[in-house]
């Protein structure tokens, strides 16, 4: 599996959403993307990509387009 | 659910883990199976000191981090460190605590600040930190040490009482929070426990605080790591957002 699609497995369980709603667009507070589904998200992505994020990423992950973008400076390239 | 104490298979992590309540936690819980992780502040060769005490006594191998608790980003290291290593982390105690005892109208702001960044900065970035482990595996149990003097005051503690109270407040409120993940988050409130603590009180005070256990008799730092125990094991499974006390009975 890609990064790509094992970014938006890990938007797409942890939302509750399914994969082919998931946008660059998608964004904090939209949907099902509250505070709570933050912190499952970011647990998702952690384990999904083998990592641990810098508290200031986790707050900065902001829409799924940021996360890519805070995913690349962890070596994760989409 | 078993049904004893064992920690086999469980990663714990102890702040202020080199001397007295700490270091007794440390033994206590590699003693009933956990893979410990030690922490201190001052002394590395402290640090290495009792990793080799416990590698002799219980024949294991563990980890030691030193930094201070109220540094964020070194206890994001940290947690790194032990993410890499372990991809996981069952328990935390977040024991490491400061004391600067002042009177009312001598308190200096550099002691507000040092004893609020470690009994309360560094056990919110701690417990951040490893409720974030913990909710991978949607299981934990976080213990954090506060004091009798932050339920019921003590003079000459205004600062390291409010600290500790505020123990409290953020085990509460943390337990909220991290029930639905399977997080338990508990406080202990030691009375009056030999540890370094107690060693400079004028022999007076000392008599005066040993007066008011009702048991008659100091708290070993063993008798709280029994307590950590308890907390930490799957005996207390439905156990969370509880304080407490360990204290002989003590009245301030």
């Amino acid at each position: 599996m890609g990064n790509l699609e094992k970014l938006k497995k890990a938007f797409s369980e942890s939302l509750e959403i399914e994969p082919e709603t998931i946008t660059d667009e998608l964004s904090y507070s939209s949907g099902n993307w509250d505070s709570i589904a933050h912190l499952a998200l970011i647990a998702s992505i952690e384990t999904e990509f083998d990592i641990m994020l810098a508290s200031d990423d986790v707050i900065d992950m902001s829409s799924f387009q940021k996360a890519k973008e805070i995913l690349g400076k962890y070596d994760i390239k989409f | 659910m078993t049904s004893n104490f064992s920690l086999e298979g469980k990663v714990a992590f102890i702040t202020g883990s080199t001397r007295g309540m700490g270091w007794a936690t440390a033994r206590t819980l590699t003693r009933f199976g956990a893979t410990v992780i030690l922490n201190g502040i001052n002394s590395q060769d402290l640090l290495e000191q009792r990793k080799e005490e416990l590698k002799k006594e219980f024949n294991v191998e563990c980890d030691g981090f030193l930094f201070d608790v109220g540094d964020m980003d070194a206890a994001q290291n940290c947690y790194n460190q032990i993410f890499k290593k372990h991809k996981k982390l069952d328990i935390l105690v977040n024991n490491a605590g400061t004391l600067d005892d002042n009177l009312v109208g001598m308190i200096r702001k550099e002691d507000i600040r040092h004893t609020f960044s470690t009994n309360v900065n560094g056990v919110i970035y701690n417990l951040q930190f490893a409720a974030r482990l913990m909710s991978r595996n949607k299981s934990g149990s976080i213990i954090n040490i506060s004091s009798l003097v932050g339920r019921v005051g003590n003079e000459g503690q205004v600062v390291y009482g409010g600290s500790k109270a505020a123990v409290i407040g953020i085990t509460l409120s943390a337990a909220r929070e991290l029930a639905s993940k399977n997080i338990r988050v508990n406080a202990i409130a030691p009375g009056f426990i030999n540890t370094d603590f107690v060693k400079p009180l004028p022999p007076a005070i000392f008599q005066q605080r040993l007066n008011s256990v009702k048991m008659g008799r100091i708290g070993e730092p063993e008798e709280v790591a029994n307590a950590v125990l308890f907390l930490a094991s799957d005996l207390s499974s439905y156990i969370t957002g509880q304080v407490l006390g360990v204290d002989g009975g003590m009245i301030m």
